[in-house]
């Protein structure tokens, strides 16, 4: 080994490769299977396809291009699996919506009634109107540490978006649960948007009080437990949240809450008694509402048994299963299934929509995508520097990660089935914008963590040390 | 459409869709792999062109004969990592390593700490702590939670990043 002559001073310093084109080419690639699958329904099921399904393939492409353009623009280094991901799964979903909303037209044609309006449409405006907020987060979030200002504003009005759909004029209920608001001709949950922002208060309130949480402790009943006043506002977030949800009868949002209260608990303060603690309390909420609600009992009994309430209350559940039988281990190929039987097939069932039409190795590879994508997060959580990043991103990683479970894991007779959108996939407008925000905190926050740290020149020797460098030969 | 056609088309869908899946993990492998050759690592000299100018004396450390009677070991080598090949020369100061701007070496890795571990002379000899790093500072096979001795050829782990003293 030779070794030059030491001369110059400086520091080494590696810059992590941005990665853009591997993010356009997934892009890419998305489109390409968006358009494939789109074109065997045409085909499959003889409808055609027109000039219309050209614009739209041209929309979405040029949605996909102007995000990721922004991207490389205004935060270069940020992760580059998280839109990608995000919008192949925003692709799928959109060609499962049209591909029902062809037999939703066909059945219509058959029985002589008037087809109606194709989802389809209105998802792929939602997804532009996703797009537009996605940038808005990236243009207007430079700096992520910016929303800890925001902590106790961002709780109150998660609190309130919770409550809206409980007031009488504004608040409506669809399907048993009181999950909507009606301004005018214009409906939105905002149960969705209150996700977002009580994980940054969750995020920004623990970052303050997390060493008092996790020190200061008095005994009750043989367990360490915080002081009260600094579990209060926990509390408190936590019982208003569950409150309301067990008044609006939402069961699936009520675990995602829950679930991830007790895991930001436990990432803030490492202690395991938090998932002892939450354990406890969800098996005696469990069975509480078992006795106490007759809609979850319901709930439990098509779970155990769906075949005896076949045709009434556990109709959906067995059509789904029926779907996931018929398609099999390759799918019955898109427009060759009967997805349409199964009753929301393009909302909470549309997981058994595909899981028809794919079969069990197409299920498997959204599966891996969500588990990409929730990796992605995670692994920002580890890279983020600032403690506020870490819980947020966590935070906001496994609400996408219980909600992928809740729902999949529903539909799929895993778990009871309790009503929640599959992120991106889902037809609705609420959901898809609200993780499309997601995503964008996300890779505001990777690319603040992986962008190189800015030296400054001004006076080395105050910052760097004097240590003479060579490159070995 | 014929039915070998449809089936093929269903197939080439799914093809597609685990091809989208292949390229991802291919793609994330290489974050989660050290690799193993040395990429061309790009040098960015903290100090601009000008600094060079202004302070023309060459530095004072490699004064090492004297150095090297006292403490054992004269360089650091950058065995594996994106910093591989490079060697710092050791005088009488401490080498810090970490994600932080102000360190010795700079190690953009995901699983570096920004202020990892250190590298100090005491006694004659070069010591190796860890300065409360996520990930840990390995000594050969074992993590070191105390300052523990560097001996020549030893290798230690920093992330992806392996640093070997040389004698």
């Amino acid at each position: 080994m030779t070794m030059a002559e030491p001369g110059f001073r400086q520091t080494v310093r590696l810059t992590q490769p941005t990665r853009r084109l591997l993010e356009l080419f997934l892009i890419a690639c998305g489109w390409g299977l968006g358009v494939l699958g789109t074109l065997q329904v045409g085909w499959t099921t003889g409808e055609p396809l027109g000039q219309r399904f050209w614009i739209t393939a041209a929309v979405v492409g040029g949605l996909a291009v102007v995000a990721h353009l922004v991207v490389r623009w205004r935060i270069p280094y940020a992760d580059p699996f998280l839109l990608p991901v995000a919008t192949t799964l925003t692709i799928i979903g959109l060609v499962m919506i049209y591909r029902l909303d062809v037999a939703a037209a066909q059945s219509a044609e058959r029985r002589n009634e008037t087809p109606s309006t194709p989802d389809v449409y209105a998802q792929l405006t939602w997804y532009a109107v996703a797009t537009v907020l996605f940038l808005a987060v990236v243009f207007l979030i430079r700096d992520h540490r910016r929303l800890q200002r925001y902590t106790y504003t961002c709780g109150l009005f998660g609190i309130l978006l919770l409550i809206l759909p409980l007031l009488p004029v504004i608040g409506s209920t669809v399907n048993g649960a009181t999950l909507w608001v009606h301004v005018g001709s214009f409906t939105f949950q905002p149960g969705e948007a209150a996700k977002i922002l009580l994980t940054i208060f969750f995020a920004g309130y623990l970052v303050m009080t997390r060493d008092s949480l996790a020190v200061v402790r008095t005994k009750f009943l043989g367990v360490g437990l915080p002081r009260a006043r600094d579990l209060g506002p926990i509390l408190v977030a936590w019982a208003v949240s569950l409150g309301v949800l067990v008044f609006q009868k939402d069961l699936g949002t009520s675990l995602l809450f829950f679930g991830l209260f007790v895991a930001m608990l436990f990432i803030a303060t490492q202690r395991r008694v938090w998932l002892g603690l939450g354990a406890v309390l969800f098996a005696v909420g469990a069975v509480g509402s078992y006795f106490a609600f007759s809609h979850v009992r319901v709930r439990v009994q098509i779970w155990i048994d769906p075949f005896a309430y076949a045709q009434d209350a556990g109709y959906q559940i067995v059509q789904g299963l029926y779907g996931f039988a018929n398609g099999g281990l390759f799918g019955t190929g898109l427009g060759n299934g009967y997805p349409q039987l199964v009753p929301f097939a393009n909302t909470d069932f549309i997981v058994a929509a595909l899981g028809e039409e794919l079969g069990l190795t197409g299920l498997f590879a959204i599966i891996l995508l969500y588990g990409v994508l929730i990796e992605r997060g995670l692994r920002t959580a580890v890279a983020v520097r600032d403690p506020f990043g870490q819980l947020l991103a966590a935070g906001l990683s496994i609400t996408m990660a219980l909600q992928v479970f809740v729902i999949i894991g529903g539909v799929t007779r895993l778990i009871p089935l309790t009503g929640l959108t599959t992120p991106f996939l889902s037809y609705g407008g609420s959901s898809l914008v609200a993780n499309w925000i997601i995503v964008g905190l996300l890779m505001v926050m990777s690319h603040r963590a992986r962008q190189p740290v800015a030296v400054q020149h001004s006076d080395p020797d105050a910052l760097t040390q004097v240590v003479p460098i060579t490159r070995a030969k | 459409m014929s039915e070998l056609t449809l089936t093929l088309l269903r197939l080439a869908f799914l093809v597609g869709l685990w091809l989208f899946v292949l390229f991802t993990v291919l793609a994330l492998r290489r974050d989660l792999r050290a690799p193993r050759e040395a990429r061309p690592a790009r040098l960015d000299l903290s100090g601009p062109e000008p600094e060079r100018v202004r302070q023309p004396k060459p530095v004072k450390a490699p004064k090492q004969p004297k150095k090297s009677k006292n403490t054992v070991g004269t360089a650091l080598l950058v065995e594996e990592g994106p910093l591989a090949g490079t060697v710092i020369l050791l005088g009488t100061e401490q080498v810090t390593i970490g994600r932080a701007p102000d360190s010795t070496l700079i190690a953009d890795d995901d699983y570096v700490s920004s202020r990892h571990a250190r590298i100090y002379p005491s006694e004659g000899v070069w010591m190796v702590e860890d300065l409360g790093s996520t990930n840990g500072t390995w000594l050969d096979r074992s993590r070191i939670t105390s300052p523990a001795v560097l001996n020549p050829g030893v290798p230690v782990r920093i992330g992806r990043t392996v640093v070997k003293l040389q004698a």
